[in-house]
């Protein structure tokens, strides 16, 4: 490894130069919440808001979820097996298919995915993704609608708390601000670029 | 060979020059906005990011020595390249390994640095960007301008033009129609590559994530499919711990979008959990140094505190008006004019000693950096440094008048009374002549200089040392 062993060296000289070192400062992880983002009367309302804000559509009903997938004219989605018994009914009867193993060849054949978060942060009105509460990454992201099922339990007021609750054993923690989009042309925004163009909250009591 | 910023200058369009000045001036103001609205002392966070990063950086052997040992233990691999050669061999040779053919890239400027796209060309290797602004750039040949929006100097016709150059539809100005089709081209390219290559925001050396941050999750979809996972992060990317990223990650989004959070931000230490069927099953962080940690035994040590957010870029007056490709190098603007000549060993000083120069000191960088970088005390650190080795080209149109002001005390100070009031004169009548050749007709920003060079005066021990 001489790159490895050469960089610690010009580090460690360098570092020479330099006055001793400024100490870590200590400090209240208070000051660092968005205060006025959490007026509202509890976590979901805080995060309902907040998610709302950037575009999400936080629900509270199975039945919200069902007439928006009507509304939106899909005919076929992937759901997590363990999410399948809640939806298969209710989707079946207005003629929605879902299945519940991904087909990666067909990719593009997803309308929307429903998937488990394993929680949300009220603060900024985010949704958490691990690889263990994801039955499948690839379900979650390439569908234009993901609809992603948050048990209340799960519910995290601040960015903070959510930071110090990680859990060691997932090496994948993604948290969704709202749906994909850009700025990149002229600043103007769109919504949906490489990721879902809609992001549900659906919170299951 | 003409200079590139005079052949740059040339081509300028008073339209480019607008569309850079109008989104440097929406984002500096959404940026002030949210920050107020959310917190109650901004400024107190500022310094605090500031103090947390130079705590890490003033103890960069022990915190990346952690970073290795914690990303080793959750089953990443480490590779340590001391220059971007070594940088660009390290992923051609684990893309080898693998038998990659193609790869997907998200956005990162490290990767930009070392120039690895025509490199991975070269050796055969498809090399797809897949951040909007980065793939129109990649189609065009062309280079980004901003770090946070690299194809803020286009307007929407010429992506239009070369989206339809490259078969990617009928000529269509619509940004919405523009976005839909690049995400149907490219997610036939995440589906069907062997490895991603990111970057990273930050490395937390406690648990050794990395953090990595995408509006548009390409970064996701470099993963999700893919076997191999490469991330190249500089070497002082580095946070204490978990809880630091709270200070980091607020401030980013805001200071950078005017947002809370950016869309998707991800914590990654790792391949792919057993249990999940898609995702990674190598990752590998390569750590960058190309001249970092030479940097840090240096009087300008501080700038590699920068979280790349460009809010310094925004609210420049000199990048509102020369844009981002009239530093020529990889960053532009303030964080560019200290950067550029530093980075990259010995040779970058020379070659990018001019950029220093051009500044105004009116010390606006400073005021937005959200890890309080002292932007105009190293400008002058450099223009000092660039003295003592006899570097005394004062660069090239259009950079040229500010650096001849600038490196006059005499025209600079009578420069700085005369622009004041220029706020209420017509530019034409502007009484320096190089200033008032270079304004022509355009219009400058309301000036706000000068008070940087008053509140140097009175503070003591101002000598440079670079
Ligand atoms: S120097 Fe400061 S303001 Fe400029 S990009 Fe870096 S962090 Fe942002």
């Amino acid at each position: 490894m001489p790159d490895r062993d050469a960089i610690f060296k010009r580090v460690r000289t360098s570092l020479l130069q330099s006055s001793g070192g400024a100490p870590l400062p200590d400090y209240d992880p208070s000051a660092l919440v968005a205060k006025p983002r959490l007026t509202g009367a509890g976590l979901w309302e805080n995060f309902a808001q907040n998610f709302g804000a950037v575009s999400g559509r936080p629900m509270t009903e199975l039945g919200e979820v069902v007439s928006f997938l009507k509304s939106e004219g899909v005919s076929y989605g992937y759901c997590d097996l363990a999410l399948c018994e809640r939806f298969e009914t209710v989707l079946d009867e207005i003629g929605i298919e879902i299945v519940s193993t991904y087909d990666r060849e067909r990719y593009d054949d997803y309308q929307f995915g429903i998937t488990r978060a394993a929680g949300a942060i009220a603060e900024t009105g985010t949704v958490i993704l691990t690889d263990s509460s994801t039955s499948d990454r690839l379900g979650a992201l390439t569908p234009w609608i993901h609809i992603a099922v948050l048990p209340e339990a799960c519910l995290i007021e601040t960015v903070g708390e959510a930071l110090a609750s990680f859990d060691p054993d997932e090496t994948t923690i993604i948290w969704a601000t709202g749906p994909s989009k850009t700025a990149d042309i002229e600043g103007i925004l769109i919504e949906g670029v490489h990721g879902p163009g809609e992001q549900v909250c659906l919170l299951m009591l | 060979m003409p200079n590139p910023i005079e052949q740059y200058a040339r081509d300028l369009s008073e339209e480019t020059r607008e569309a850079v000045r109008k989104s440097g001036a929406l984002t500096t103001g959404q940026r002030v906005e949210i920050l107020q609205k959310d917190y109650e002392d901004p400024d107190a966070l500022r310094r605090l990011a500031g103090e947390i990063k130079q705590h890490t950086i003033d103890h960069l052997d022990s915190y990346l020595e952690q970073a290795e040992a914690s990303l080793t233990k959750a089953g990443a691999k480490v590779h340590f390249a001391s220059d971007a050669d070594s940088a660009r061999q390290c992923v051609l040779g684990i893309l080898q390994q693998s038998d990659v053919q193609r790869v997907v890239k998200s956005k990162s400027m490290a990767t930009e640095e070392i120039h690895l796209n025509p490199f991975l060309e070269k050796q055969g290797i498809e090399t797809v960007e897949t951040d909007l602004g980065e793939f129109i750039i990649q189609i065009d040949e062309d280079t980004p301008s901003h770090i946070v929006r690299p194809i803020i100097h286009k307007k929407r016709e010429e992506v239009a033009e070369s989206f339809e150059k490259h078969g990617l539809g009928d000529y269509n100005t619509d940004p919405e129609t523009i976005t839909r089709r690049a995400r149907v081209h490219l997610r036939e390219k995440y589906m069907q590559s062997g490895a991603g290559i990111t970057g990273g925001n930050f490395v937390s050396a406690e648990s050794g994530r990395i953090v990595l941050v995408t509006n548009e999750g390409n970064a996701r979809f470099s993963m999700a499919p893919n076997k191999v996972h490469i991330a190249v992060i500089g070497i002082e990317k580095i946070v204490p711990r978990d809880r630091d990223l709270a200070v980091f990650l607020n401030l980013l989004a805001r200071s950078a979008t005017a947002q809370q959070l950016t869309v998707y931000t991800q914590f990654i230490k790792g391949p792919r959990m057993p249990s999940q069927p898609s995702g990674p099953e190598e990752m590998h962080v390569v750590f960058l140094d190309n001249g970092r940690s030479q940097i840090l035994g240096e009087s300008c040590r501080e700038i590699l505190r920068c979280i790349r957010c460009g809010a310094c870029q925004n609210v420049c007056p000199v990048y509102r008006h020369a844009s981002g490709h009239a530093y020529r190098a990889v960053y532009g603007g303030p964080i560019g004019a200290v950067l550029s000549p530093l980075l990259g060993g010995k040779a970058s000083f020379p070659e990018y000693a001019d950029l220093p120069k051009a500044s105004s000191l009116c010390g606006a960088c400073r005021e937005v950096c959200p890890v309080d970088i002292p932007i105009p005390d190293m400008l002058l650190k450099l223009r000092h440094k660039g003295k003592k080795q006899g570097v005394s080209t004062p660069g090239s149109f259009p950079m040229a008048p500010f650096a001849t002001l600038a490196t006059s005390p005499t025209a600079w100070r009578t420069a700085m009374t005369a622009a004041r009031a220029m706020n209420y004169l017509p530019m034409k009548l502007a009484p320096i002549k190089p200033l008032r050749d270079w304004l022509g007709d355009r219009t400058l920003p309301k000036w706000r200089g000068g008070d940087f060079r008053r509140w140097l005066k009175t503070r003591k021990g101002n000598n440079a040392d670079a």
